[in-house]
C-alpha cells in the first residue's frame, strides 16, 4: 500500500478501547504496549485505556488477572510446605515459591518443621524478587513493612485498578484508613487486607469498590472524599491502627475540622 | 415458487436483532452475553490459571479451552439432557478453533483459560452466537487478542442465499436450505469457522460468504461497544 | 488469632450484628424477580437476589406415570451448578451438592402439594403430563439453595401448558392455560456460626460454618420440608429459632412474587 497523504488518529486519550479496534490510520503514529499494527492501521490487541503520547499510542489494560512482575509487593495465602520452604497462592496464574532464606535470618536445621514460621492458611505480605519466563515466582518477606499478618479482612479487587486505590503517594488509601479507622495493605495482586472495626471495614471496602468501578473518571479523589465523610462511622479507641491520630468520639464536625495531610487533599487529576 | 419473503419479514442480508454485552457474570475473569434474535448465549471466562493435570501443559504457551452447554430449557422442542453429548463436544471444538487465531496465550506457559458457554433459549445459530459471546467475554478477561471474532450463520432457504437463518427457515421444506455457519476475523477478513450443511453450488457459498462478511463487520461493532459500554458508571 | 480465617471473621462482624456487605443477620439481600424470560421453555423466572443470579425453567411432557401412582403427574427437579457461574463449580456428573439443592427444592414443592398432580393426569395408567424443573445458575455469590427454590416457584406460577392434541405436543403453539399452582412454598436456609444465626450468605460466608438448616414453609407458616445439613448439630432452641426466622423470612419473599 502506497503511504496515505494523512495519518489519523482516531482515538482520543484516556478512552476505553476494545481489541481489534482501529486506534489510528498512516504510519505517523507508533504501536506501543497493547497495539500492534495491522498495514496502514494501528489496532488494539487488549481492553484498557488509550494512551496518546505525542505519536505513541498505547494501552493501559483494565482488566484481567495479575500479571506476576518482580519488585511488587503482594499479600499472599501459604497453601503448602516444602522441603526448604513455602507455597504462596498470589491471585495470578502461577503459585509463587518462597524459599527458608527468604523467610527469615534464623539458623534453620536440616529437616526441620517449617510450620514453625508459616502454616498453611496464613497470609503474608511479600515481595516477588524473581519471574523467570516458565513463570515461576519467587517471594520474600525479608524488607521493610514485609511479615505475616493477622487477623482483618481480605478483599479482592481488579489488579489493574491497584494504582488508583493507592493513589498519588498513597493518597487515596491514606485517606481511607484515616476516615475509617481501618489499618489497610494493598497488594499489587488484588488482594487488600483491612483491620479496624466491621463498620469501619465494611466503609473501606464500599470505597474501595467505588473507586475500582470509577476509577476511569475524573474527579476521583474529591468523589471519594465526599462519599467517606457523608458515612463516616465512629471509630473506637480500641481498634484503632497504630499511626492514626485520635479522633473524638462524639462529633462529625470535630473530625471534619481536623487538617487532612496535605497529599491526601490534592484533587486527583489524573 | 421462490422464497419471496423471510419468516419475520428481514431483509435477505439482514440479521436478527442483535444485543451484546460485556460483566454480566461477576464470579468470572471475563464475561460476555449476545443475543441475535430468540438465541441468547452466555460466556463466562475463567483463567488463565495452571492446568492440572500436568501431563497436558504446554510449557510454551496456554491452551484455551471452550465448553458448549445447552440449558435443559432452552431447545425448541422437548427437554434438552443435561451433561456432554457428541453435539456439544465438536461445538466445544470447532468454537475453540474459531477463537484460537486472536489469542495470544504465549505469556501463560503451562497455564489454561476455561470459556464456558450456556444458552438459556436457543432459535438456530447458536454456535455463532456462541462465539460472539466468548470474544467479548476473552476480551473482558483482558486476554490479548489481534481482533475479536464476529460470528453469523448464512445459507440458502429454497432459491435465495440470506443471513443469519432461524429455526423456521433452516425447518422450510420447498425447495430446501443450507446453513453455513461461519466465524470470521473482521479485521483480515479471514475465516476461522466454517462448517456447512445441505446444498450449495461453488457460486453461492462464495455469495453468502460475502455476506457474512458483511454481518460480522456489524457484529464486531456491536461487541466493541458491548466492551465500551461496561466501564459507563450507572447513576 | 491467626491469618484472615473466615469464620472468626463472621463471628467478629456478628457480634457488632454486621455483615461482610453491611447487612444485619437476618436481613435478606434485594431481590429481583423477572417472569417469562424464556420463550423455549412453558414458563421461566430470573432471580436475582444481590449478585446470586438463577434462570429457572419449566418444560412439561408427556409421559407414562408411575405404576404406584397411575393416575398422578410427575415432578422432577434439577438444579445445575453450571461452572459458567462460579470458579468453584466444576464441570462433569452432578456434584453432591447439586443433587442435595435439586432434592431439597423439589421436597419443598412436593410435599407442600403445590401443584396438584392428580390434576396432570391425561389417561389413567398411560399418560400424564411431567413437569420438568431445572435451575441454572448465572452468576453464584452465596445462598444459591434459597435462589433456586425461589425461582422454581416463580417459574411454576406462569407455567401454561402447551397444545396438546391426544397424540404429541405442539410447541409452537400459543400456550393458553395455566398450570395449577396452589401454594407457594419457600426455601430459607439459616446458617449458624458459633451461636450466632444467619440467612441468606454470600459466598464468602458460605465457605465456612457449622450448621444450616433448611426450612421450606407455605403461606400460614405451615413447614413442608427439612434439611439438616453442616458438620456440627444442631440443638432444640436452635431448631426452634431457625424455624421461626425461617418462616419469617419466607413471607417477607412471598409478597414479593
Amino acid at each position: 500500500m502506497t503511504k496515505e497523504a494523512k495519518s489519523k488518529l482516531l482515538i482520543k486519550d484516556k478512552e476505553i478501547a476494545a481489541p481489534g479496534e482501529v486506534l489510528a490510520t498512516g504510519m505517523d503514529f507508533l504501536p506501543s504496549y497493547g497495539t500492534y499494527r495491522l498495514n496502514n492501521e494501528i489496532m488494539a490487541n487488549k481492553l484498557g485505556v488509550a494512551s496518546v503520547v505525542g505519536k505513541v499510542i498505547k494501552i493501559i489494560p483494565v482488566a484481567g488477572r495479575y500479571p506476576p512482575k518482580r519488585g511488587d509487593v503482594v499479600i499472599g495465602k501459604v497453601i503448602d510446605v516444602t522441603m526448604n520452604g513455602w507455597i504462596i497462592d498470589i491471585n495470578c496464574a502461577y503459585d509463587a515459591m518462597m524459599n527458608v532464606k527468604d523467610a527469615t535470618s534464623d539458623f534453620i536445621k536440616r529437616g526441620e518443621n517449617l510450620t514453625r514460621f508459616f502454616k498453611i492458611g496464613d497470609h503474608i505480605v511479600a515481595q516477588i524478587t524473581n519471574v523467570t519466563s516458565q513463570k515461576l515466582v519467587d517471594l520474600t518477606v525479608k524488607g521493610h513493612g514485609l511479615r505475616k499478618i493477622f487477623g482483618g479482612r481480605l478483599i479482592e479487587v481488579n489488579t489493574h485498578k491497584v494504582p488508583r486505590i493507592i493513589g498519588k503517594q498513597g493518597s487515596m488509601v491514606t485517606m481511607i484508613k484515616q476516615t475509617t479507622g481501618c489499618n489497610i495493605i494493598v497488594g499489587q495482586n488484588g488482594w487488600i487486607w483491612l483491620s479496624g472495626t466491621p463498620e469501619g471495614e465494611n466503609l473501606a471496602v464500599e470505597a474501595i469498590k467505588k473507586i475500582e468501578r470509577e476509577s476511569h473518571l475524573s474527579g476521583l479523589t474529591d468523589k471519594i472524599k465526599s462519599y467517606l465523610e457523608k458515612n463516616k462511622v465512629e471509630v473506637s479507641q480500641a481498634s484503632k491502627p497504630v499511626g492514626v491520630e485520635k479522633k473524638t468520639q462524639s462529633s462529625k464536625a470535630a473530625s471534619v475540622s481536623k487538617p487532612e495531610p496535605k497529599e491526601a487533599v490534592k484533587s486527583d487529576k489524573k | 415458487m421462490t422464497y419471496k419473503k423471510r419468516y419475520d419479514g428481514r431483509n435477505f442480508d439482514q440479521m436478527r436483532e442483535i444485543e451484546a454485552k460485556a460483566g454480566v457474570i461477576d464470579r468470572a475473569t471475563g464475561s460476555g452475553y449476545f443475543r441475535i434474535g430468540k438465541t441468547i448465549a452466555y460466556a463466562a471466562v475463567y483463567g488463565p490459571k495452571e492446568l492440572h493435570p500436568k501431563f497436558m501443559q504446554n510449557p510454551e504457551k496456554g491452551l484455551l479451552r471452550c465448553h458448549y452447554n445447552m440449558m435443559p430449557f432452552s431447545g425448541q422442542g422437548n427437554r434438552v439432557r443435561p451433561g456432554p453429548n457428541r453435539r456439544s463436544k465438536e461445538i466445544g471444538l470447532v468454537t475453540q478453533k474459531a477463537l484460537l487465531p486472536t489469542v495470544n496465550l504465549e505469556n501463560y506457559p503451562k497455564a489454561v483459560v476455561d470459556v464456558f458457554i450456556e444458552f438459556p433459549q436457543t432459535d438456530a445459530g447458536s454456535r455463532c452466537a456462541g462465539i460472539c459471546a466468548a470474544s467479548i467475554a476473552l476480551a473482558d478477561a483482558g486476554i490479548e487478542m489481534k481482533d475479536l471474532v464476529a460470528s453469523v450463520s448464512v445459507g440458502r432457504v429454497d432459491d435465495k442465499i440470506v443471513v443469519d437463518l432461524d429455526y423456521e427457515e433452516e425447518a422450510h421444506e420447498q425447495g430446501g436450505t443450507a446453513d453455513m455457519p461461519v466465524a470470521i476475523i473482521p479485521s483480515t477478513g479471514e475465516f476461522t469457522l466454517l462448517q456447512m450443511d445441505g446444498e450449495l453450488d461453488p457460486k453461492q457459498v462464495k455469495e453468502a460468504l460475502s455476506m457474512a462478511k458483511k454481518a460480522c463487520e456489524e457484529i464486531k461493532q456491536a461487541q466493541i461497544k458491548a466492551l465500551k459500554d461496561r466501564f459507563e458508571v450507572k447513576k | 488469632m491467626r491469618g484472615t480465617e473466615i469464620k472468626p471473621n463472621i463471628l467478629r462482624y456478628m457480634d457488632e450484628n454486621q455483615r461482610f456487605d453491611g447487612r444485619k443477620l437476618d436481613q435478606l439481600r434485594p431481590i429481583e424477580i423477572e417472569y417469562d424470560v424464556i420463550k423455549t421453555a412453558e414458563g421461566s423466572a430470573r432471580v436475582k437476589m444481590g449478585g446470586t443470579e438463577v434462570i429457572a425453567g419449566i418444560k412439561l411432557e408427556i409421559g407414562s406415570p408411575f405404576p404406584d401412582t397411575p393416575d398422578n403427574g410427575a415432578l422432577m427437579v434439577g438444579v445445575e451448578l453450571l461452572p459458567l457461574a462460579s470458579p468453584e463449580f466444576e464441570k462433569g456428573p452432578p456434584s453432591i451438592d447439586s443433587i442435595e439443592m435439586s432434592r431439597v427444592v423439589d421436597r419443598g414443592i412436593r410435599e407442600s402439594e403445590a401443584i396438584d398432580t392428580k390434576k396432570l393426569c391425561i389417561t389413567k395408567g398411560e399418560k400424564v403430563w411431567m413437569v420438568m424443573v431445572d435451575i441454572c445458575p448465572i452468576n453464584d455469590d452465596g445462598n444459591m439453595l434459597d435462589v433456586s427454590g425461589l425461582a422454581a416457584i416463580a417459574a411454576l406460577k406462569v407455567t401454561k401448558f402447551p397444545e396438546f392434541d391426544g397424540e404429541s405436543i405442539d410447541y409452537k403453539k400459543p400456550r393458553k392455560k395455566q398450570l395449577p399452582i396452589s401454594k407457594v412454598p419457600i426455601p430459607i436456609t439459616v446458617y449458624k456460626v458459633a451461636d450466632k444465626l444467619f440467612v441468606d450468605p454470600v459466598a464468602e460466608e458460605q465457605k465456612e460454618y457449622d450448621g444450616r438448616l433448611t426450612v421450606t414453609s407455605t403461606e400460614k407458616g405451615m413447614l413442608c420440608a427439612m434439611q439438616k445439613g453442616g458438620d456440627e448439630p444442631l440443638s432444640a432452641d436452635d431448631v426452634d429459632d431457625m424455624v421461626k426466622i425461617a418462616v419469617k423470612k419466607a413471607d417477607e419473599i412471598r409478597k414479593k412474587l
